[in-house]
């Protein structure tokens, strides 16, 4: 174990090659890449790191970045690729056609705004856009969880029961680029917590297989429901990897979704990402103002952890603060909670976007404006500048 | 070894791979010229293991649908603009495990001309191990006949209707201008020249990339039976120029046509894309007698 002082983007690379040389002993590494700010310096230093046994292609686009992971995949090789924004935006098609095709590639993303007009700061619209790819999203609070959440991320995505392409999703520049202590595990320990990836489904040079051809009705609703019922195992799953994580790194892994003060909580507010943390320290001065106040960090957003939501939100007041925004509804992650049994009808605050910087005074007007409310009504956008 | 029937006056011979490429159950249409392509890559592929990237097209769906699959071989579909870049991955991996396997795409035009060609273009820069064949039907044939930038100028489209109004790209020349390694066209009507240079191709290390004329009787409204007639006549009448290029150049010219202007009227009269805007056929000769005094500069000439 090594304590390193790194970028969010720097752990990302440096837990992909450690998952990367750990498959040394199976098919390999392979890579496709493309920069866009703030994800560069990701990929940069992936191709400064050496792999062996893995090749970095350094492409035209993103678009073909995933497509090159998608082959190396296919041909039984651990993959990692790297986007945000405008490149997701433009990976889209075959971000898509991993998930259909079951492959385990792990992807890291910066959250960044979308544009034109071109913006380079933080927003989760990016990757939610993407919530229907059949990957499993993961979102991150600070550079270890981004280390951590890399390397189980290819447990998870590897896992036999699930073989699923899965995201892990940090903050522009909040994380991004801000350096942090950072523990990351010996290359042996790694060995041990990922073994060579053995995927069902490469392609054989003896099995004249066409992958991806026609696919009738009967035949594609079929694997549709299996590719949701793949998802839907993740949460049993990720009970295990935590359990091996622990073993192999003798560190906890967090949990699907991350609660904070909420025993007594009477209002509760959910965020994702780096906004947990200023909405933490909201909550601490609430609680000294004698409101009881609590809160809640989704960290898994695809599959949607909807039973473990109801358990810990039922019977509050919910709010839940969006750095996000589907134009015509409101918050993703506000529409997203609305739909789970058994809660109460939850608020939408939409801030922000742009990168707005989201100060803990802000969040206080928030859970005053929560407190206060007998009903939730339409989003409210709270401009913080 | 194979007892099918010969094709295309093809004989066999004891490299012949014994698995055909393309298998009986395909739905390729009657005297689909991508049909007879993949017979003729299959003399060329003897017993080497190759695994093949298809790009959305008539191609992908020729196997039919899963679980069948028409196909003698491993093949994977890309996306519409990923052929090159989902063979690359298959290139490196067979690379870095030291297995032989040759990776091909088979793209139709719209594929590589159009949405393609950014992908292509930069696989082809990085000089990937990878033998890219475009079958040219000069048409989205999949989607029902669009034009592509691969339409030849008066041909009849659905988007189209009154003949296309600019000329076809010249792919070998944009492929040439990358200084490929090997970069060459291949007529359905020259067999043998077809399998050598296929068989050449597949043994090259590099980035390899073979242009076939590919008639499409649904596309280009023309009888089945007329498929590799109508390749001989493009290759006579100079229109379809069968040759070879070189580390992007040595020109080598393989076929020598006649430029006769039986050849060129019969190659426009057997099609029915060309009835809404006849080609007035003097000036398309000039056209074609120019582009080949060009093409002789070359071969003389090495840029
Ligand atoms: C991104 C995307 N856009 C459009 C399509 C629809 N599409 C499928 S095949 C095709 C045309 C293929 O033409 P070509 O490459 O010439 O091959 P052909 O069908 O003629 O064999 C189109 C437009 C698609 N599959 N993907
Ligand atoms: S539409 Fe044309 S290219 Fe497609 S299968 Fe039919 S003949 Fe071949």
């Amino acid at each position: 174990m090594s304590e390193e002082l790194v970028s969010g983007n720097h752990a990302a690379a440096l837990a992909a090659t450690l998952a990367a040389r750990a498959n040394r002993g199976g098919r390999g590494f392979g890579s496709g890449v493309y920069p866009i700010t703030p994800q560069t310096e990701c990929v940069e230093l992936l191709c400064r790191l050496p792999i062996e046994k893995g090749h970095v292609v350094r492409v035209e686009s993103e678009h073909s970045a995933m497509a090159v992971c998608m082959g190396f995949s296919f041909a039984g090789a651990r993959t990692f690729t790297a986007s945000s924004s405008n490149g997701l935006a433009y990976m889209a098609e075959n971000v898509f056609s991993a998930g259909l095709y079951r492959l385990p590639i792990v992807m890291m993303a910066v959250n960044r705004t979308l544009g034109p007009p071109w913006n380079i700061w933080a927003e989760h619209g990016d990757t939610l856009m993407l919530r229907d790819a059949g990957w499993i999203q993961l979102y991150c609070e600070d550079n270890q969880e981004v280390a951590d959440t890399i390397l189980a991320a290819y447990r998870l995505a590897e896992d036999r029961r699930i073989l699923l392409p899965a995201l892990v999703c940090q903050d522009a520049f909040f994380l991004s680029h801000a350096m942090a202590r950072t523990s990351l595990p010996e290359q042996a320990a790694v060995d041990a917590f990922l073994p060579p990836l053995d995927l069902p489904h490469r392609l054989l040079p003896d099995v004249p297989r066409t992958i991806g051809g026609l696919d009738w009705p009967r035949e594609n609703e079929v694997h549709r429901r299996e590719l949701h019922e793949a998802l839907a195992r993740v949460e049993e799953v990720y009970g295990e990897v935590q359990a091996a994580f622990a073993k192999s790194f003798g560190r906890a892994l967090a949990d699907p979704i991350v609660p904070y003060r909420l025993d007594d909580a009477e209002i509760v507010l959910v965020s994702m990402g780096t906004t947990a943390a200023t909405v933490r320290a909201a909550v601490d001065e609430a609680r000294s103002r004698g409101i009881r106040a609590g809160a809640l960090r989704v960290r898994l957003f695809r599959p949607f952890p909807e039973r473990r939501l109801a358990a810990a939100l039922a019977g509050r007041k919910i709010g839940v603060l969006d750095r996000d925004l589907c134009p015509g509804l409101g918050g993703i992650l506000w529409a997203e909670l609305r739909g789970v049994p058994g809660i109460s009808p939850a608020q939408g605050y939409v801030a922000g976007l742009g990168g707005g910087d989201i100060r803990p005074e802000h969040v206080a007007g928030i859970l005053d404006d929560l407190r206060a409310r007998s009903k939730a009504t339409e989003p409210v956008f709270v401009e913080v500048g | 070894m194979s007892a099918e029937p010969l094709l295309s006056g093809l004989p066999h011979s004891a490299l012949d791979r014994a698995e055909p490429i393309l298998r009986a159950g395909n739905t390729n249409c009657g005297g689909c010229g991508m049909s007879v392509g993949l017979q003729l890559l299959r003399h060329a592929i003897a017993g080497r293991p190759v695994q093949i990237v298809i790009p959305a097209s008539c191609a992908i769906v020729a196997p039919g649908a899963f679980p069948f699959s028409a196909y003698g071989a491993p093949v994977i579909a890309s996306t519409f603009a990923s052929a090159a870049a989902m063979a690359t991955g298959l290139a490196h991996a067979a690379r870095l495990n030291g297995e032989a396997t040759r990776v091909i795409c088979w793209a139709g035009d719209g594929g590589t001309y159009d949405i393609g060609m950014a992908t292509l273009s930069a696989a082809a820069e990085r000089d990937e191990d990878l033998l890219y064949v475009c079958y040219d039907n000069e048409i989205y044939g999949n989607t029902g006949g669009q034009r592509s930038s691969a339409t030849p100028r008066f041909a009849a489209t659905t988007t189209t209707p009154e003949g296309k109004p600019v000329d076809k790209k010249d792919i070998i020349a944009i492929l040439a201008a990358h200084r490929v390694p090997y970069a060459a066209t291949l007529s359905l009507a020259h067999p043998e020249d077809a399998v050598r240079k296929f068989a050449f191709a597949l043994a090259e290390t590099g980035f390899r990339f073979l242009h076939l004329l590919s008639p499409c009787p649904t596309g280009w409204k023309s009888e089945s039976a007329d498929s590799v007639e109508l390749v001989r006549l493009a290759v006579r009448s100079g229109l379809f120029p069968v040759l070879e290029v070189f580390g992007g150049r040595r020109t080598v010219v393989n076929v020598e046509p006649d430029f006769s202007a039986e050849a060129l009227e019969r190659y426009l009269a057997l099609q029915g894309r060309f009835r809404k805007a006849p080609p007035d056929t003097g000036v398309l000769r000039a056209a074609v007698l120019a582009r080949w005094e060009e093409l002789r500069r070359k071969a003389r000439d090495p840029a």
